[in-house]
Order: C-alpha cells, then sequence, then structure tokens
C-alpha cells in the first residue's frame, strides 16, 4: 500500500513536469513576404486562438516589412536603409502574391477576387489577431539589416522586439510549431 | 439528430456568419459561445463548406456537443449545444 501511494505520488511529480513542458501554445516563424504565405500565417493564428491557443508569432527576415506602418515616416536612416526602405514593401497593404504576380496584376486580382468571397484582407487580419490577443515577436536582427526603425512598425497592442532565444524558449514550449 | 428534429429545436443563440470565409465563422462561433450558457443550443448559419466540418472537430476539441447540419440552399446551419 506504502509502494502505491509512492509510486502515485512519483507519477503525479512526472506529470505535472510534462504539463509544464508543453503549453497548450502556437509558435509560427513567420518567415516570407509575400501575401499569400503571410495569409496563411495569419489565418492558422487566429483560427488557433478559437482553440484557445495562445499564438506567437516570430516575424523575421522578409516578413519583417509586412510590419511597416505605410503612414509613418522615419528620418535619420543610413544609404543603405533608404535603399531597402524603397525596395521593400511598405506595409501588409503592399506585399505580392509569391507566384502569378505578372506585374502586380495578379495581386490585384487576387485581392478583388478574396473581397468577393469575403476572405478577409491581410491588414484585415493582423487587425484581427491584435484583437485576439495574438502576440508578435520581430526579429531584431532583420529589422537592423533591412534598415526597419521600431518607430515605423504598425501600432499593435502586444508587439515586441526580440531575438532568437525568445522564439526559442516559445517554442519549446509550444504543442505546435511552424514555419512560413 | 434528424433534420427535422433539428428544425424543431429552441435555438438560444443564432450567429449569422455568411459573410465571412475561414476562419471567420469559427472566429464568430468562439465569440457567440462564451455568451451563452452550458446546454443552450448555439445555431451558426455559414456559406463556407469548409465550417460544416470544422465546427464539430472544434466543438469536440472544447468539449461542446455537435448536435447535427442543416444544408439550406447556398448555406448550412450548423447546432450545438455548449458544454
Amino acid at each position: 500500500m506504502e509502494n502505491i501511494e509512492k509510486q502515485i505520488k512519483e507519477l503525479q511529480e512526472k506529470v505535472s513536469l510534462l504539463e509544464k513542458g508543453t503549453k497548450d501554445q502556437l509558435s509560427i516563424v513567420v518567415f516570407s513576404g509575400e501575401l499569400d504565405k503571410l495569409l496563411a500565417a495569419l489565418i492558422i493564428a487566429t483560427g488557433a486562438t478559437a482553440m484557445d491557443m495562445k499564438v506567437k508569432l516570430f516575424f523575421t527576415f522578409w516578413a519583417s516589412a509586412a510590419l511597416r506602418d505605410k503612414k509613418k515616416k522615419v528620418t535619420g536612416k543610413d544609404f543603405m536603409s533608404k535603399m531597402f526602405g524603397i525596395m521593400l514593401p511598405k506595409g501588409s497593404s503592399k506585399v505580392k502574391l509569391s507566384k502569378m504576380n505578372m506585374g502586380g496584376m495578379g495581386t490585384s486580382m487576387m485581392k478583388n477576387l478574396m473581397k468577393k468571397k469575403n476572405v478577409a484582407s491581410l491588414e484585415e487580419m493582423i487587425t484581427t489577431a491584435g484583437e485576439l490577443g495574438v502576440e508578435i515577436n520581430v526579429c531584431e536582427m532583420s529589422m537592423d539589416l533591412m534598415g526597419i526603425k521600431k518607430e515605423e512598425l504598425i501600432d499593435y497592442p502586444n508587439l515586441n522586439i526580440c531575438g532568437v532565444a525568445t522564439f526559442l524558449v516559445d517554442a519549446e514550449e509550444s504543442k505546435i510549431q511552424l514555419f512560413i | 439528430m434528424t433534420q427535422e428534429e433539428l428544425n424543431n429545436l429552441t435555438v438560444n443563440k443564432s450567429v449569422d456568419a455568411r459573410g465571412t470565409a475561414c476562419p471567420g465563422p469559427l472566429l464568430e462561433a468562439k465569440k457567440a459561445i462564451g455568451t451563452i450558457g452550458s446546454g443552450d443550443i448555439m445555431e451558426i448559419l455559414s456559406a463556407d463548406e469548409g465550417t460544416k466540418r470544422d465546427i464539430p472537430k472544434w466543438a469536440n476539441k472544447k468539449g461542446h456537443e455537435y448536435l447535427g447540419t442543416v444544408e439550406e440552399s447556398g448555406f448550412f446551419k450548423i447546432y450545438l449545444k455548449k458544454g
């Protein structure tokens, strides 16, 4: 009898460790800066909130440009940053399709189609994600490389600048990890 | 439940998500289910074919009972009982 009690206690300790290991959490590396891929990431993220999952998006590389606010202007950028600033899409409304862009024609056709079929736009999806408590973490190194400043990012309720360690810790605690 | 039984249910909350595509209906269902009590019946109207499969899966995960779906012309009525 004493032995069983001991075993139960040991099991309880093990279970509590396991529970701590994985939260009901989803971590996505959002790497791509194209409309279709960003949409996929945002649809999965907002859908997961309906499952009461905690969602953390780690924006890095090309995706970081999609978080720029087209209305915000920043000064004091060096030459390379300015060049990048001109070449990268200024915000989520300016990103293009990864396929069949056809000089922008494909993208605008897709956007019209989305409106017709009641699919939320990327801008709307980002706003919804913010309202639903989806956390956005932006990679500091990518922002630095591409000359994106914190001041030109969108007003988002839960946005932080971070490094790879943040993603790794979040991902380790998550049941699902994706790279888009 | 049979189609007739579903049609005769007393619905506590009806959500019209016909104006949205995935993941709109799911998000609206999630929002609405918070406003009703345990055992209450919720109806979700959706024109999105995927919702028919999505809502039962979601309900199962969240501990709500999926009662069935009624097909109307061009949309679906999905019934749930809150757990």
